[in-house]
């Protein structure tokens, strides 16, 4: 029994007592990989332990009266009230403190803020919802979409590991190299944060924020969207995928060649069939968030496709493409040129055009796609923004 | 004349017309613990939402309403409107006035408010949802791309703002010209110095935030840019001048609480206060040093570096004052005569766990560590620490010590010590565990969350839920209480001081209609 009762209080002050225990728990901030990330951990620490020996001082005091000097233990108040030295003492002590954290904390910003001599640079966008990585340099880009399955969320499947935490595409990149992230934002605010490599950078319209990481270890790291972004905010998460150096030049070239293939597809002819299957996969996967799986939207934030005349009128088709290629100024619908394909462009106008009782029987095909790009016109008609959006 | 006591008219115009200090405060305590319970509602369904993983009873674009309009209420409707009416009762009986200075005015800030949020709550069943960006409303998630309603919430915040300034002009307009002879400045009970400092700083932010949703409006409607990066504004912008509001406005819903509790701890441990000069002007000092803070709430939107260290520094340096504080009340304490009733116990309880708050504050001044914190759970949990044992204990706790003076009975004081003990150990079981999901990993304001955070958030449900009951028990203490109960003495408490307790107890509709005297 007392041997149980002796493990048991070393159990616990080890676990208050021991950081590394600590961050196995998951209930403390993660040390990382990088080194800023360490030099951070390390900050956050010693804050804190300065923090607990002021509490354990201060309330000791405080419960020492509590306990000691209560009326019904007889005790007298005592007549003082003021002592200008104590004053002082307690307002320069503190002071000094601040002064000595103040030394390393300076010291490990200067070194966030030094993002000069980067070996790589990553344009980092966020959007409603999801993020887009850029290679600069490498033409290589594309777009980071939550992974998790609708079932998922809404209970109907049991939850994976990483549930909210994969995507479909994570970010690749190599270890022991400086990276350098180049943030902004497409529509609102946003922000990138992994907690492994203590970057979190706010995705601001108009603006690009610098930030930078050199992984030292190879690993997935996860991390999730930290400024409310409006509806979907809590599922646009990020996935980092660090690689060595080899590995991640195999990948790069792998994904060039991806996009080569992705051109070439734009010139084989597509029948109805294909493009619907094609259509409902990209229509799941990126307008369902805010168009919805039934086409009826939230209005009057997101309107409903079914039955909207854009989506049914023979004389709209190529508003429906102008819509789609540039999104609408202001408002939520984003432009989609860089990120879909011809393929999946035609294909979701097709299925667009032909799901939910929008039976047009109308087929637009990734050539009509590609014209329309190069001449603005699809079938000699002139695109615009559709006429009965939300403004 | 002088002994000519007219007391209140009969009927409900007695309240819409009342231009009397007590019946106004007590309009607005009923009224901000009425949106205490909405805006703690709200909480509810934000808690049980998050019981578990997965999206299982409000949709994500209701559950960012309910976060918003939660924080919007709570800081507008429930913790300033509370602190106003607290002025409005204790300020005249403490520097010996009869009434506010500007009655009438003050019988309009008061009116305003009740229009103001059914206004603001009228939204959330308009077409397109009530405010969803969070009571921080960062544009353009607020502008371009917020709901319709977003012009009547800009409306409302216009109607509050003047409600706050013409309230704070009053308590500016009493303390400075209505104190009694011999009720010097540096006599002035802390609760009258802390609400004098606050009124100031009312006057000087409510305009900035009056401006802020004005260029919201404008971007809304009248094609302006200012924050609207593609039309050559800046999203960056707004956040500036809403946290120059914002930051004031923190002190806003404390500086009065610590006068509170600075009037309380002397009364139960029957000794002077400690260091009343420093207190003064540690106040002061936080007051000013609130005026350029603001960029903490900013160390991830990327501004310079100089930038960065200048308001690490003017952060780091809030904790000085601070502190102070907290040695002086410990001080006074210290060699005491103490007893624990119920306003003792929740002041104690203010002390210990705001400086909780405090620590973690200190810990997210460290910029480098901020990038880490800001915008997790880390940050629910400190703010909650400095607001709920923080403002709203030392309401409770003012109101115990009160609440005999107010209504001439005795509470029952064995439910009131069930209230407080529900509320501290429901109160910590929600907040404590934020801390820890927060530095794991767990964003703010987000639906839904992965399952490493389910234990401590389920936690931090149950814990909700009993805070959020125990407030019921809180109103029928009070209600029990008005209606009847023991006797109270002119001055129920041992050891309290100060000119209110000289009156009698219920406090006769007027008083001090002829100055006391002040030793
Ligand atoms: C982030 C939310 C969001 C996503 C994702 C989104 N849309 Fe939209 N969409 C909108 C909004 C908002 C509008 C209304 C714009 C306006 O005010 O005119 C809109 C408008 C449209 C319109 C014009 C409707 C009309 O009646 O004028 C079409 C067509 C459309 N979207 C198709 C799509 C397709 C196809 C996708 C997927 C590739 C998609 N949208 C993804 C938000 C979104
Ligand atoms: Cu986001």
């Amino acid at each position: 029994m007392r041997l149980q009762a002796r493990r048991l209080v070393m159990l616990l002050i080890g676990l208050m007592a021991s950081p590394a225990l600590w961050a196995e728990w998951a209930f403390n901030m993660p040390k990382g990989v990088t080194d800023l990330s360490h030099s951070i951990y390390d900050l956050h620490m010693t804050i804190f332990w300065v923090t607990v020996a002021i509490g354990v001082l201060v309330f000791g005091v405080m419960f020492w009266s509590v306990i000691f000097h209560r009326k019904s233990r007889g005790a007298k108040a005592a007549e003082f009230h003021e002592s200008t030295l104590v004053e002082i003492l307690w307002t320069s002590i503190p002071f000094a403190i601040l002064v000595v954290m103040a030394i390393p904390a300076t010291k490990t910003l200067i070194e966030v803020y030094n993002a000069d001599d980067a070996d790589i640079d990553i344009k980092v966008t966020g959007y409603q919802w999801k993020w887009q990585y850029e290679y600069l340099g490498e033409e290589v880009s594309f777009f980071s979409n939550l992974a998790t399955s609708r079932d998922e969320v809404n209970n109907l499947r049991p939850k994976n590991t990483n549930y909210l935490l994969e995507v479909d595409e994570p970010l690749v990149v190599p270890i022991d190299k400086k990276i350098r992230f180049l943030v902004t934002g497409a529509d609102v605010i946003h922000s990138w944060w992994v907690p492994e490599l203590a970057v979190k950078k706010d995705a601001i319209p108009g603006f690009i924020n610098e930030s930078w990481a050199k992984i030292n270890e190879p690993g997935i790291y996860r991390g999730q969207c930290a400024e409310l972004c409006g509806k979907d905010h809590g599922f646009m998460p990020i996935v980092v995928d660090a690689r060595p150096q080899a590995e991640y030049e195999d990948w790069l070239q792998a994904k060039r060649e991806e996009a080569a293939r992705i051109r070439e597809l734009t010139q084989k002819d597509w029948t109805m069939e294909e493009l619907m299957v094609k259509g409902e996969q990209v229509y799941d996967k990126v307008c369902v968030a805010c168009h919805q799986a039934n086409g009826q939207g939230i209005p009057p934030m997101f309107p409903a496709l079914k039955g909207a005349p854009v989506a049914v009128n023979k004389d709209m088709i190529a508003d429906h493409i102008y819509v789609l290629l540039y999104g609408v100024k202001g408002t939520a619908m984003q432009a989609f040129k860089e990120q879909l394909s011809e393929v999946d462009m035609a294909a979701v106008i097709t299925y667009e055009r032909n799901a939910w009782g929008n039976n047009t029987g109308e087929m637009v095909t990734p050539k009509d796609i590609l014209d329309f790009k190069k001449t603005g016109k699809y079938k000699g008609q002139e695109g615009k923004v559709p006429e009965g959006g939300v403004k | 004349m002088s002994d000519h006591h007219h007391g209140p008219a009969k009927g409900l115009m007695r309240w819409v017309l009342t231009t009397n200090h007590k019946d106004i405060g007590s309009m607005y305590l009923w009224f901000s613990f009425a949106m205490f319970l909405f805006g703690g509602s709200m909480a509810m369904v934000i808690r049980a939402e998050l019981f578990q993983p997965g999206l299982q009873l409000v949709e994500p674009n209701f559950f960012n309403q309910m976060t918003t309009m939660h924080g919007l209420v709570m800081v507008f409707g429930a913790v300033m409107p509370a602190f106003v009416g607290l002025a409005n009762w204790m300020i005249p009986m403490m520097i010996g006035a009869p009434d506010m200075a500007l009655p009438r005015m003050n019988n309009w800030s008061f009116w305003i408010l009740p229009f103001a949020f059914a206004l603001m709550a009228s939204t959330l069943f308009m077409e397109g949802g009530g405010p969803n960006f969070g009571w921080t409303f960062y544009a353009p998630l607020s502008t371009d791309y917020a709901p319709p309603s977003t012009t009547y919430f800009i409306f409302a915040v216009h109607m509050m703002g003047v409600s706050s300034i013409m309230g704070a002009i009053n308590v500016i307009a009493t303390i400075l010209n209505l104190r009694a002879p011999g009720m010097t400045l540096m006599k002035m009970p802390l609760f009258v110095w802390t609400w004098l400092i606050t009124a100031y700083l009312l006057i000087a932010v409510m305009p900035v935030l009056a401006g802020a949703v004005t260029m919201m409006l404008m971007d809304i409607h009248f094609g302006t840019s200012f924050f609207n990066a593609g039309g050559g504004g800046d999203p960056v912008l707004f956040q500036h001048v809403f946290w120059f509001f914002g930051h004031p406005e923190v002190y806003i819903m404390i500086l009065p609480a610590f006068g509170i509790v600075s009037a309380i701890i002397p009364a139960f441990a029957r000794k002077q206060l400690f260091g009343y000069t420093s207190m003064v002007y540690a106040v002061a000092s936080i007051a000013f040093l609130s005026f350029i803070v603001w960029a903490h709430h900013m160390f991830t939107v990327g501004i310079p570096l100089v930038g960065e260290v200048f308001f690490m520094y003017a952060t780091m340096l809030i904790a000085v004052p601070t502190g102070v504080k907290v040695f002086n009340w410990i001080a006074t304490m210290f060699r005491g005569s103490l007893t624990f009733e119920t306003p003792m116990l929740f002041s104690i309880a203010f002390v210990v766990l705001f400086t909780i708050g405090g620590f973690s504050g200190l810990m997210l001044s460290i910029a480098p560590a901020d990038f880490q914190y800001h915008d997790t759970y880390f940050v629910v949990a400190h703010f909650h620490y400095v607001l709920v044992p923080g403002a709203i204990f030392a309401i409770f706790a003012g109101v115990y010590y009160w609440l005999p003076k107010w209504t001439g009975h005795m509470y029952d004081t064995a439910l009131s010590k069930v209230h407080f003990w529900m509320s501290f150990i429901g109160m910590n079981l929600t907040f404590f565990p934020m801390h820890f999901v927060g530095l794991a990993g767990m964003p703010r304001r987000i639906p839904d969350y992965n399952m490493q955070f389910a234990d401590f958030n389920m936690l931090s449900s149950i814990g909700g839920f009993m805070f959020g009951v125990t407030q019921l028990l809180f109103l029928f203490i009070v209600i029990k209480c008005v209606k009847g109960g023991e006797k109270a003495e002119a001055k129920p408490w041992e050891g309290a001081h100060g000119l209110e307790w000289m009156v009698p107890s219920p406090a006769p509709y007027h008083t001090f209609t002829t100055p006391p005297d002040v030793k």
